[in-house]
């Protein structure tokens, strides 16, 4: 007896979405990070965001290259 | 004193962005001409597609961030956060609507998307870790040195 059954889509979603994880906690970490360092040295708000954009956008790649591994394989 | 938001009237994302966005210029005949030479028009076409959409995906990033940056810290953490949410459903979107066209060759467009956006990344990392600080104030000489300090005086 079958009680559910996943097809080749289903399982490509949900391995997207665990491996969307990894990038989401990672940004989270990092904007957190960058929070506090602008909270505590106000006079380096510049230097911190242009940072946590490289980093956010750094992160964002894994995500990216999840979706297009996806599409293209 | 706690700031509650970023200092009115800065905005290094968008000085970041633009940045990026003047390097993509000459990046995207490249890509268009390397995808053409693998691909066809359909891969040129799909390779501009994906050079549209990173630099559209990077404009949106900068612009919540900022608005986000000007209004409150706590706002710019969840507007970090659901913004990547958004915009990589927004990204799956747009790919999921556009491989059914005849002219989508998806790996060329794929492609474009990945290395063109870790393209741009590495090579806008290389003048920001120069400088440590935004791109606009990217050294352009080599830096004096003290003999040539005190020559000057």
């Amino acid at each position: 007896m079958i009680l559910a059954e996943i097809t080749d889509t289903g399982l490509a979603a949900l391995t997207y979405g665990i491996g969307a994880l990894g990038p989401g906690i990672g940004i989270g970490y990092l904007v957190g990070q960058a929070v506090q360092a602008m909270a505590r040295q106000p006079e380096a708000a510049g230097m911190v965001r242009t940072t946590m954009f490289l980093g956010i956008a750094f992160t964002e790649a894994l995500a990216l290259i999840g979706i297009v591994t996806g599409f293209i394989f | 004193m706690i700031p509650v938001a970023a200092p009115a009237g800065e905005a290094p994302e968008y000085e970041l962005v633009g940045d990026l966005l003047r390097k993509a210029l000459p990046v995207a005949p490249v890509a268009v001409a390397v995808a053409a030479i693998f691909a066809g028009l359909d891969g040129a076409l799909s390779a501009g597609v994906g050079v549209a959409l990173v630099a559209g995906n990077l404009l949106l990033a900068a612009a919540s961030l900022v608005w986000a940056g000007r209004i409150s810290l706590g706002l710019l953490m969840g507007v970090a956060l659901g913004g990547y949410a958004v915009r990589i459903g927004l990204l799956f979107l747009l790919v999921l609507l556009l491989q059914d066209l005849d002219w989508i060759h998806l790996p060329s467009l794929g492609l474009t998307l990945v290395i063109t956006h870790l393209g741009l990344l590495f090579w806008e990392l290389r003048y920001v870790s120069a400088s440590l600080a935004h791109p606009g104030l990217k050294p352009t000489t080599a830096p004096a040195t003290f003999a040539s300090k005190e020559r000057a005086q």
